[in-house]
């Protein structure tokens, strides 16, 4: 935390070329859809930036974010200035230094108040907070208490951002996503399970070089990295175009690569990086490797209706509601018709026959 | 309520309360149309009438009696088109195949999407001149109420919506989706009790007229 050199300095001192650096800024840039023209001054705004105090906090999360983070592409440039930025402070990796952590945590804070990015991954236990609770001091506590000094809080991974797995029904923890507890900070949500870690980084470059929050969209997420649909994206769209779909995952639909919609991908309603990121260093990416999207990076995904039910079906049993429809209109459709039959013949009785005499006594 | 909420709900309970009024609202109906009965027919039957019924729910769709449609010309062309357009974009979709399948268990092969987005837009396209038509036209504007201005809507929003979410029009394809489905649930809500029955009822209406003309030795 004492360390005063800039990040360039920094990355120097790593074996960081240069060059090295301008490519990562480009990257950068362009994953941003920003002009190249942005690119020496997304250089600048890093290369003078002074390691900006991170605490990272975890709470009812699973530790995928933050194996997507650091077991990304092994030494990459992003994990180094992950490396150089101050990590103070981050509850799973620290998990082995005891008391110290706490320590560090509390220092980290005072030292930087106001400045400090507060990363959370993982939801918020509210319902009871025994369920998660880091050196005694429940996860809702916690966050209540780094918050007030946060510049801005980064919610990592769908679990922070919209409450993610703890989240689903029935919701035992009863728990509650960052946003619904921290009212006063600006939020960035960067969900996915786990996010891509070149959007976690590139987020937090985002915001180093612009100092600023980013452009969000309705759901809080950046709309650099956030912006493209799956299904628009996806290489397999022809084939949804042409009507060739797999019906299983081993027919010949399937060992062909055609569309997984049928199969429950729910590309359509799911926006993220991942048709042109891909993950692994772009090896692959869900759909490409033969499973339809889960739509992770979306509010409640878990419980969108089933995995491996088509989007456009129905999430409840139609044919049985229709069944309690046919019974019940059948019960009030006879009532109906037998109350109709009934003043049919009321009028039948009550009609007066009129003669050719009633007619002429009437003019 | 976000976009994502508004789906999930348009879905599954939304759709629920949808079917169960639009299935109770048509047996009610049916039940009521039914229990009416007709006056007995007294006269010596000169032929069968429930196969001349059936003759006729076919003969009455395909007629093309070029005198007495004379000035009817367009609607009968542009109603053919519009249904045509209709059926194809609600039977022949994959995604909407999907959700009949859910329902009766069983499939149907589809049609590739370009298609549908052209029947899409011819049936919208013959709806808005349909309309024009409507409006413009003294006779069909005197005989028009309201309810055919709401039918008319009701039908046109699930196209819209469908066209729009397929196309990322304007909203994201959660909302645009939403939209769509809870355009159709409206559809499903207001169908008993509008002139949409026509779609069930002219079944019927058909087969008695028939069978009327059969009894009575009708030559057709």
């Amino acid at each position: 935390m004492a360390d005063d050199r800039t990040l360039a300095e920094m990355l120097r001192a790593k074996g960081i070329t240069r060059r090295g650096f301008l490519k990562f800024c480009a990257t950068t840039a362009s994953m941003m859809a920003l002009s190249p023209a942005m690119v020496p001054k997304i250089a600048a705004a890093l290369e003078s930036a002074r390691r900006p105090s991170v605490i990272w906090l975890s709470f009812q999360e699973c530790t995928g974010c933050t194996e997507s983070l650091t077991r990304s592409h092994a030494p990459s440039i992003e994990k180094l200035i992950f490396d150089v930025i101050s990590l103070d402070h981050h509850h799973t990796l620290m998990a082995a230094s005891g008391h110290a952590v706490d320590e560090a945590l509390n220092e980290a804070m005072e030292e930087n108040f106001g400045k400090y990015i507060l990363i959370v991954d993982g939801s918020i236990p509210v319902g009871n907070p025994a369920y998660s609770t880091v050196s005694g001091i429940s996860n809702l506590d916690m966050l209540e208490h780094a918050a007030k000094g946060a510049a801005a809080v980064v919610s990592v991974g769908t679990c922070a951002a919209y409450g993610g797995l703890p989240y689903a029904s029935p919701n035992p923890t009863g728990a509650v996503s960052v946003s619904d507890i921290v009212k006063d900070k600006p939020i960035i949500n960067v969900p996915g399970c786990p996010p891509i870690p070149v959007v976690i980084t590139g987020v937090l470059a985002q915001f180093l070089t612009f100092g600023k929050v980013p452009e969000l969209d309705s759901l809080g997420r950046p709309k650099a990295f956030y912006g493209q649909n799956i299904h628009d994206r996806c290489y397999r769209r022809p084939f949804y175009e042409r009507g060739q779909f797999a019906e299983t995952f081993d027919d010949e639909g399937a060992k062909k690569g055609w569309c997984l919609f049928k199969l429950g991908c729910k590309g359509p309603v799911t926006y993220n990086a991942c048709a042109t990121t891909k993950w692994n260093e772009g090896t692959s990416w869900p759909v490409e490797s033969g499973h339809g999207c889960l739509g992770c990076s979306q509010p409640d995904f878990w419980d969108m209706g089933g995995f491996y039910r088509a989007l456009s079906m129905p999430t409840v049993n139609l044919a049985e509601k229709a069944g309690v429809g046919i019974a019940a209109g059948a019960a009030i459709g006879v009532a109906a018709g037998a109350l109709n039959r009934m003043k049919k013949a009321k009028a039948v009785k009550g009609h007066e026959t009129v003669t050719v005499d009633d007619l002429e006594k009437g003019e | 309520m976000n976009e994502v909420d508004f789906l999930l709900w348009v879905r599954g309970p939304g759709l629920a309360i949808a079917t169960v009024i639009f299935v109770l609202g048509m047996i009610v109906k049916l039940f009521e149309i039914f229990m009416l009965g007709r006056k007995k027919n007294l006269a010596e039957l000169r032929g069968s009438g429930i196969k001349e019924g059936f003759r006729t729910i076919i003969t009455r769709s395909g007629h093309v009696d070029t005198y007495s449609t004379r000035n009817t010309r367009f609607t009968h062309i542009a109603g053919w088109v519009f249904h045509i357009g209709l059926f194809t974009t609600i039977f022949l979709l994959t995604p909407h195949i999907e959700v009949f399948k859910s329902i009766i268990g069983f499939a149907w092969p589809a049609l590739p999407t370009p298609i549908i987005d052209l029947a899409t837009v011819i049936a919208m396209i013959t709806m808005l001149a349909m309309l024009f038509h409507r409006i413009t036209n003294p006779v069909l504007k005197y005989l028009s109420t309201g309810q055919d201005f709401v039918v008319w809507a009701l039908t046109f929003a699930p196209l819209l919506t469908g066209y729009m979410a397929y196309h990322h029009l304007f909203f994201s394809y959660t909302l645009l989706l939403g939209l769509h489905i809870l355009s159709v649930c409206l559809l499903l809500v207001f169908f008993p009790f509008t002139k949409l029955t026509h779609a069930v009822t002219l079944f019927f209406a058909r087969w008695y007229n028939g069978m009327m003309a059969g009894e009575k030795g009708v030559q057709q």
